[in-house]
């Protein structure tokens, strides 16, 4: 049960708040549109990595598996993606420059000056733009604070990986806060 | 110098804002809804003082400096106040509830799950609502972003105190949504 009374307590992690609280609710879900699935030269199913992928890293459960859902949904590549992005993706074909962007992510999720100007530069040798560079940063940051809400006011989760997958496909397909 | 070419001269997160306004209207409508709007049990000043605080323990100068002026505007001009906080909370001249809430916000910098029913219980019994919790958590967890989004990309954040007192006076004044004013190239 979370440490808060929310309006309806049968909706799992950030969607509880969401509807908790809806002041903040309407920016929270605006950045995670824009930088999720709005315009951009990373593509939405890379872009739902780095979240799953930070989240994972944070420890938050609810926040990696239904990301991870919306990033197979897109990508439709199957469930098993949730469990590969735990592992750092062996088994899944992902491209050098995403896995510098990776890198950086999780620079950032320990620390934002803990990226480097090396850091910067292996992913400009594979390809990243100012622009994915600037991206990832932002969603490794942003997936700090929604992990950090989801967990710090201590919001239910469903287990399994299976339980997130129509969740995922309406993250990817959908979208964040759309009807 | 920043990662990447912001193509422009404005300080800390303003000049990330400008760079990519698609992502700054809804974290500029963020902060102003967490800290800035009118809240039924936390005053501007409390909130900023939870926002100083975090970037404090996140090592960010620029949201530290900047946030600490804006609490100090929003405190009737009051710089000392906000040192204390950031000395030591337990010791400020705070309400018992801000500290407990600053216990939380703590809590949250360092991982969402170190919030314990222990610490809600004691900001419980200091006269926390729930929206006060909520809020305090949010607060906390926001500043985990902008902290990050302004290190994370090595933007320029000044050493001048009285740059920081200027720009920390518009936003309580104005809040978030205006422009910033033009900072002096000079000053870089």
């Amino acid at each position: 049960m979370a440490h808060i009374k929310l309006l309806n307590e049968e909706l799992p992690g950030i969607v509880g708040l969401l509807n908790y609280r809806p002041e903040t609710a309407r920016p929270l879900l605006d950045l995670a549109e824009t930088l999720l699935r709005g315009p951009s030269s990373l593509t939405s199913g890379e872009r739902e990595i780095i979240a799953a992928s930070v989240s994972y890293w944070n420890q938050c459960h609810f926040c990696h598996t239904s990301h991870a859902a919306a990033a197979a949904a897109h990508l439709g590549s199957g469930i098993g993606l949730i469990d590969d992005i735990k592992a750092g993706l062996p088994n899944t074909p992902v491209s050098d420059k995403l896995r510098a962007l990776l890198h950086i992510a999780h620079q950032v999720q320990k620390n934002g000056k803990n990226v480097t100007e090396e850091d910067i530069s292996v992913a400009r040798e594979l390809g990243a733009t100012d622009q994915e560079l600037h991206d990832t940063v932002l969603i490794a940051a942003a997936f700090c604070m929604y992990n950090r809400y989801v967990d710090g006011l201590g919001t239910w989760a469903p287990g399994p990986n299976e339980a997130y997958t129509a969740m995922g496909e309406r993250m990817a397909h959908v979208g964040y806060g759309k009807n | 110098m920043p990662h990447i070419n912001l193509n422009n001269e404005y300080p800390g997160i303003r000049s990330l804002f400008i760079y990519r306004p698609e992502t700054a209207a809804p974290m500029n409508a963020l902060v102003q809804a967490m800290l800035h709007n009118p809240h039924p049990s936390l005053s501007a000043g409390e909130r900023e003082l939870i926002a100083t605080y975090v970037s404090r323990l996140n090592t960010c100068k620029y949201c530290c400096n900047i946030h600490g002026a804006i609490a100090k505007h929003q405190l009737g001009n009051n710089g000392a106040i906000v040192e204390e906080v950031l000395q030591n909370p337990d010791t400020a001249p705070i309400s018992s509830k801000m500290k407990a809430l600053l216990k939380i916000a703590a809590k949250v910098q360092s991982g969402g799950k170190n919030v314990l029913p222990e610490d809600i219980e004691l900001a419980r019994a200091d006269g926390a609502s729930d929206i006060d919790i909520h809020d305090a958590v949010l607060i906390a967890a926001a500043f985990c972003m902008y902290n990050r989004y302004v290190d994370g990309l090595a933007t320029w954040q000044p050493d001048d105190a009285d740059l920081y007192d200027k720009m920390g006076e518009q936003r309580a004044r104005e809040g978030y949504l205006t422009p910033p004013f033009k900072v002096a190239a000079s000053l870089q």
